[in-house]
């Protein structure tokens, strides 16, 4: 048959010379390989001391983000949900009333946001499909948890926290 | 006898033993460390600087953790089994000669606990009693891996030992000696090692070393790929514990013997000519001694993490047909080469 690339070899089982049937030239061989990697620079990032840089593109926890005077952006239009491959997003809308001006930036607000982070697959088409740039995935590493259920981040963990927008100008 | 005999003995008894008990200890962890740097990763650093606490964890770790005897085991050969292997670890590190002598005051004291005028035959008797602390612990676990592995350690052994000890012999034709201190004193300097006379007695004899101490490429009755850990599936706890550190003795006291008989033990380069006193030749001759020891101990770890387990028919055909006659061509190469020197150059 036409062989499809050249990269095929046929091996041929010879009965072993006497160099080789001694061993030690192949042993020394082998013994020089290990040595040469014994003062090799060694790649390992000792990980709790030393960090490697997240790359600009990360695609980490989701945030959910405020405007330039604190209120969440987010009106619970639901295209996050929409677009989420893994339906991993819910949520229920909510009415803004008068006193909540200050909170929320449209006049419908998501009561409940939930992210289930088991489900995730960090895709970044919510933060696509996001008209209002609500939602972005620019976090750190969603850690490790014990329960399936602490895995279904609300939005006590989402919600990023109250920055002062004149401070961070300064 | 004296009392102060019996307390300098005793206390070179401790010494050495706990010399020994330490450098075991911390050949597990310069096993890892080794490893690891072969490897290009550090090996364990996490307890303590470089990781010096780690044999003091795993060491605690293994009394800690339950102890299981097997319900169709044979109890006491269980017990026995490494109970076996590590006393007779232990007790081959009698006859080496750590050092020359130390004059305190009027005393001498010589550097070796018993200077046994058969110290060589001493060795082997007891590296041949150690195969029955694999063998016993292996059969009393009731385990066919384990029985498989025990077999192998005893046929492993059994078929080396002739090798070794023919080896041997032809280093006695030349020393002339089976005591470890005489064959250790006529290698003083440099030129006069035994490794010159003997340098396929010595690679004979390192191979047959690396068997005998179940060492890779002679790992088979451990071998973890195909049997579970061989003789020592089954034991768990301070039982296993045992198990590894009389292997990582017996690695140790190869070394030191393969240091005394073939590398001039405690012997240096121009250890007469700097003019220093007894006690100090000595000294240093000790440090050298162990120096040569944990290049042993460091060789032992390079080719573990080299080279991979041979096959079973290919150990024992490199043992019967090929280590055995070649020892025994060392003989006659020997027997001649000193006829001929009697003979025309004496």
């Amino acid at each position: 048959m036409q062989p499809l690339s050249n990269r095929k070899k046929v091996l041929e089982q010879k009965p072993m010379n006497f160099m080789e049937r001694i061993y030690f030239p192949a042993i020394i061989k082998g013994l020089s390989i290990t040595l040469r990697h014994f003062f090799k620079k060694i790649p390992t990032i000792k990980y709790p001391e030393q960090q490697r840089p997240y790359s600009k593109n990360f695609r980490g926890q989701h945030s959910l983000k405020r405007d330039e005077e604190g209120r969440e952006r987010c009106t619970a239009c639901g295209l996050c949900a929409l677009s989420c491959p893994a339906e991993a997003i819910t949520m229920i809308a909510a009415e803004r009333t008068k006193e909540e001006e200050h909170l929320y930036r449209e006049e419908k607000y998501a009561a409940v946001y939930e992210i289930n982070m088991l489900r995730c697959i960090f895709c970044g088409l919510c933060e696509e499909a996001c008209p209002k740039e609500a939602i972005y995935l620019d976090g750190p590493h969603v850690t490790a948890d014990y329960l399936r259920k602490d895995f279904i981040y609300g939005k006590d963990k989402l919600v990023e926290p109250k920055f002062d927008i004149t401070k961070l100008n300064s | 006898m004296e009392w102060s005999f019996v307390i300098e003995k005793f206390a070179l008894v401790t010494i050495v033993f706990v010399v020994t008990l330490v450098i075991a200890m911390y050949s597990t962890l310069a096993e890892r460390k080794i490893a690891g740097f072969m490897q290009d990763r550090y090996g364990p650093d996490r307890a303590g600087i470089f990781g010096l606490l780690q044999p003091l964890c795993d060491g605690g770790k293994f009394f800690f953790k339950e102890e299981i005897i097997p319900a169709g085991a044979h109890k006491t050969l269980f017990i026995i089994g490494p109970t076996i292997a590590i006393i007779t670890a232990c007790i081959s590190s009698a006859v080496i000669p750590w050092g020359q002598s130390l004059t305190i005051g009027d005393r001498v004291i010589s550097l070796q606990v018993a200077d046994v005028n058969v110290g060589i035959l001493y060795m082997f008797g007891v590296v041949a009693l150690g195969v029955y602390g694999i063998m016993l612990g292996g059969w009393a676990s009731n385990n066919k891996f384990s029985l498989m592995g025990a077999i192998r350690a005893a046929s492993q052994s059994i078929s080396y030992e002739i090798a070794m000890g023919l080896s041997i012999i032809a280093l006695l034709m030349v020393t002339q000696s089976l005591s470890l201190k005489e064959i250790v004193g006529q290698q003083s300097g440099f030129v006069n090692w035994n490794i010159w006379s003997q340098p396929l007695g010595f690679i004979i004899f390192m191979v047959c070393a690396f068997a005998e101490c179940n060492r890779v490429p002679f790992d088979l009755p451990e071998c973890e790929t195909e049997l579970v850990g061989g003789y020592h599936t089954e034991y768990s706890s301070m039982k296993l514990g045992l198990y590894m550190f009389s292997e990582y003795i017996n690695m140790f006291v190869s070394s030191a013997l393969m240091a005394a008989l073939y590398f001039g033990g405690y012997n240096f380069p121009f250890m007469n000519d700097f003019g220093l006193s007894q006690n100090w030749i000595t000294i240093i001759g000790v440090c050298i001694f162990f120096i040569k020891i944990f290049a042993f101990i460091f060789f032992f770890m390079w080719v573990r993490w080299t080279l991979p387990r041979f096959r079973y028919d290919q150990l024992m055909n490199l043992g019967w047909k090929m280590l055995i006659p070649l020892a025994i061509a060392n003989i006659v190469l020997t027997g001649i080469i000193t006829l001929i020197k009697d003979t025309y150059f004496s």
